[in-house]
């Protein structure tokens, strides 16, 4: 052990060469239906004090190259290469080296801080136990170095907070304690898995400031996995573009957004929405559709969720006023908990409305009875958001988009097999597609079947709940297109749902900002993305990162000025 | 077409489980198999396998000998027929039982599941209530309400299966019932009351199928349950008469006396009859379990073939290349 400790000291003496080096490293899983490559042949280097992104869609295999750099692959895969952090070959080395690389040289910070913590432990017993791991620490110094240690991360009265459970902090602050807990024994190398993605816009913006002063302020090189190109343009100072196990292109940040050499990254960045660019509402002046039937009126709508005894109840919709009307494309923002969700479950008669008044079609939702609202369902079509989940596995394609026909209309089975093969093609599948199964599909193929089932009985309203956020970003840009496509086409009003101000403005025509639960702003698309009147929708905006990091770097600035007034 | 028929044999249960098995799994699962399928052949067999019927009357207690292979009980029945003719009436138990509890466990399961509110509320404290009971107890009661202790063949058997139907409906039905519960959340059960489907529409063709994967699991854990219980009522004397039915577990207690006279034909060979199908079961059961759950499965090695790539440029790299981690 002291020898192993030695040696490391002996290592990291060693400042000037870079903190980690990726040499020919392949890895491969076991899985039923054979050997697996992940990750074919990647090589890459980071200095210190540098950020490197990795980006690429699902399945490139920039997960499995971050996990090997902390040793923290399955059983079922097999690595080779080298993973050299140091000087130390990651892959190679006993277990107890291995564990003295961690946390000392390498650590991690994972995607979702609230399963990343242990809810039983308190913060500081967490952020204490990497140093325990590494040495003795009496409780009173671990105690004082975690508290330290909150305090580098940003969280206020860190000696109060570092006796706070998990759950007593907000989901930002729980990311700071990861990153904190990752700080502790000052390593060269942070590995960020996805750090950002399960937080809002508005957290985004802090979490990455933070990450860039890890940098700044510790001298602490990144390894940033990311799918967000907008973080991306934010934080890294070279991106390393990964696509299918391979490293496709590597440049420094502003090369790559500005000249891309490969196609895939050109095709990456292209179908990346930006704000501002592409939008539906452009040049309009006034409401489009206004003079046409009115489908979805809310008036002081409020929802609430019941509390538990004795609690009070949630509010999750509060005095909410707004209107669709057919044709038009209604975006509802918001950030998670805003309620946005609830209220299109609420149009479809998924949730009960509580309060104020919802008229559906005509049909007062506060008085709402399954039986009496049945024969209006088939003027509603619903998109879910995760396309896998909202597929009943154990019925074909075709049976899922017959299965409205076959409820409300009384057609030949040879009539349905007609009507779904024309879906199908109305949403760019094969109609081949019918015989097959869910899983048979990939996530746009489902998303696209998806809006073929929402469509089959030609409804007047449309609901869209984040139907393109489980989606990768070249797929969402096709599906995106074809939902813009088909709605001009058959001209449904429809509810585009998401959190992404990108590509809401992409899509609508108007477009509501929600904020707990309350609509603080309105208006045209472009209107509201463009001069944002409420103090939420501009912080909202600001917060964004736009793929684009010359562009970035000024709205960063825009937004800090926004933050200190 | 012929894809499809294809993937559906290789989808069922059992098949599906073997091909995805590997090393000692895969042994103990075709070990469970072989014992089960012996089991199953020597009930559909029993009339030609068996040298005697098993109520013939012979000379008492004689040893094994070429007339009586594994000897004869104190009762004067051949102890292999009684042995052989023993399978039949443990697969007839297990299958009525089985069919009785998996129709009604399911059917309750999903309504109380999907229905929810005081109807769940109701039969949740009900399953409950039945499963405080030690199982062989209640056996034991219901088979005194159902046939006053003792009967036919026929009646004997169907007492035994719904002594047993009854301890396993709750089983069943809290699988259901939570399968139900969960797959009620799903987006693809939403989005089919989102279309208008009614109830009855959405538990019989989205959650029913969904919710039975775990089935074939629980009904090789129970068969061999269903065994245990059957020959425990025959034991205690609640079981069929022997003129009715061959069952192991009656020979069994008319065994018992005989052991200290160093009889031991008459007790080890229903013995053995029951241990064996009840490990043979057992085995298969476990070992889906393990192969349902892709934590415990065991794989084989990725990369056999994968080619050894370039050690790494250091001073610290160790002679081998390709190290798992």
């Amino acid at each position: 052990m002291r020898r192993h400790a030695e040696q490391l000291d002996e290592v990291s003496d060693v400042t000037d060469g870079p903190v980690l080096s990726i040499e020919h490293l392949k890895v491969t899983f076991a899985t039923d239906t054979g050997d697996v490559k992940a990750v074919d042949d990647v090589s890459l280097t980071v200095a210190p004090a540098e950020i490197v992104a990795i980006v690429g869609e699902s399945g490139s295999g920039k997960t499995v190259t971050a996990k090997t750099i902390l040793g923290l692959l399955p059983e079922t895969a097999i690595s080779s290469g080298a993973v050299l952090i140091s000087g130390n070959n990651v892959i190679s080395v006993t277990p107890r080296h291995l564990r003295q690389i961690r946390g000392q040289e390498v650590a991690m910070v994972f995607q979702e801080p609230s399963t990343a913590l242990n809810p039983v432990f308190t913060v500081g017993w967490q952020i204490a136990e990497g140093l325990r791991a590494h040495g003795k620490v009496s409780k009173k110094a671990a105690r004082a170095r975690a508290i330290e240690a909150l305090g580098k991360v940003g969280i206020p009265e860190p000696e109060k907070r570092v006796d706070y459970y998990p759950h007593q902090l907000s989901g930002g602050q729980k990311q700071r304690v990861v990153i904190a807990a990752a700080l502790a024994l000052n390593p060269g190398l942070i590995v960020a898995d996805e750090p950002t993605t399960a937080l809002d816009v508005t957290v985004q913006a802090e979490i990455l400031e933070l990450l860039r002063d890890c940098r700044d302020i510790f001298g602490t090189s990144i390894v940033l996995i990311t799918h967000n190109m907008g973080v991306v343009a934010d934080l890294a100072d070279r991106v390393v573009v990964m696509y299918q196990g391979d490293v496709v292109e590597e440049a420094d940040a502003i090369t790559l957004f500005a000249s891309p050499k490969q196609d895939y990254t050109r095709k990456l960045l292209a179908a990346v929405p930006h704000l501002g660019r592409n939008s539906a509402s452009a040049g309009l002046t006034e409401r489009a559709h206004q003079d046409s039937e009115v489908l979805v009126q809310a008036r002081d709508l409020v929802i609430e969720y019941p509390g538990r005894l004795g609690t009070p109840a949630f509010r999750a919709v509060d005095s909410v006023n707004f209107s669709i009307s057919a044709g038009e494309v209604f975006g509802l923002v918001g950030e998670s908990g805003s309620g946005k969700t609830t209220i299109g479950r609420a149009i479809a008669g998924l949730n009960k409305t509580t309060g104020g008044s919802l008229k559906v079609l005509g049909y007062e939702m506060l008085n709402f009875r399954e039986r009496s609202f049945r024969p209006l369902r088939k003027e509603i079509g619903f998109v879910f958001q995760d396309p896998a989940a909202s597929f009943n596995p154990q019925l074909s394609i075709g049976e899922c988009v017959a299965e409205p026909i076959l409820i409300h209309e009384d057609r030949s089975p040879a009539d349905v097999d007609k009507r779904v093969a024309e879906l199908l093609e109305a949403v760019q599948l094969p109609k081949s597609y019918a015989d097959r199964y869910p899983h048979e599909l990939s996530g746009g193929q489902r998303q696209r079947a998806s809006l073929a089932r929402a469509l089959a009985l030609n409804p007047k309203l449309l609901i869209a709940d984040e139907p393109t956020s489980a989606l990768d970003v070249s797929v969402q840009a096709k599906v995106l297109e074809l939902f813009k496509e088909i709605q001009a086409e058959f001209g449904f009003a429809a509810l585009f749902i998401s959190h992404d101000l990108a590509v809401v403005d992409i899509l609508s025509h108007w477009v509501g900002v929600l904020y707990k639960g309350k609509m603080v702003e309105q208006g045209i698309g472009s209107e509201v993305m463009g001069r944002p009147q409420d103090d939420y929708t501009k912080r909202l905006i600001a917060s964004l990162p736009v793929p684009d990091p010359a562009e970035q770097a000024k709205r960063r600035e825009a937004h800090r000025a926004l933050l200190l007034s | 077409m012929s894809r499809k028929d294809g993937s559906l044999i290789q989808r069922l249960p059992v098949i599906s489980h073997l091909r995805k098995s590997v090393g000692l799994q895969r042994g103990m699962l075709v070990t469970g198999l072989i014992i089960s399928a012996l089991f199953l052949l020597t009930a559909a067999l029993a009339p030609l396998i068996s040298p005697y019927g098993f109520a013939q009357h012979f000379d008492t207690q004689q040893p094994p000998s070429s007339a009586h292979l594994w000897g004869t009980t104190s009762g004067g029945y051949d102890v292999l027929s009684r042995v052989v003719w023993g399978t039949q009436t443990a697969v007839l138990v297990i299958v009525v039982a089985v069919i009785l509890s998996i129709f009604l466990g399911v059917a309750l399961g999903l309504v109380s599941g999907y229905i929810g509110g005081w109807l769940d509320r109701i039969l949740v404290v009900i399953a409950d209530a039945i499963y405080a009971f030690p199982t062989l107890l209640l056996a034991i009661v219901m088979s005194i309400a159902i046939s006053q202790g003792r009967s036919s063949m026929l009646g004997g058997i169907m007492a035994a299966a719904i002594s047993i139907t009854v301890v396993f409906i709750p089983q069943y039905f809290r699988v259901i019932r939570a399968e139900t519960i969960r797959l009620k959340a799903e987006p693809f059960v939403e989005s089919a009351m989102v279309v208008g489907a009614s109830s009855v529409r959405i538990m019989a063709r989205h959650i029913y199928k969904n919710a039975t994967r775990t089935l074939p699991l629980i009904f090789t854990l129970n068969a061999s349950e269903a065994i245990l219980t059957l020959a425990g009522l025959g034991f205690l004397g609640f079981g069929i008469e022997p003129s009715s039915a061959a069952e192991w577990g009656y020979d069994l207690n008319k065994a018992l006396s005989d052991t200290t006279a160093g009889i031991w034909w008459t007790g080890v060979f229903p013995g053995a009859a029951i241990v064996l199908t009840v490990l043979g079961l057992t085995l298969v059961g476990e070992s889906m379990n393990d192969l349902n759950d892709p934590r415990l499965r065991g794989r084989r090695r990725a990369g056999k073939t994968a080619p050894t790539a370039t050690a790494g440029p250091t001073a610290n790299s160790t002679p081998e290349n390709e190290v798992t981690v």
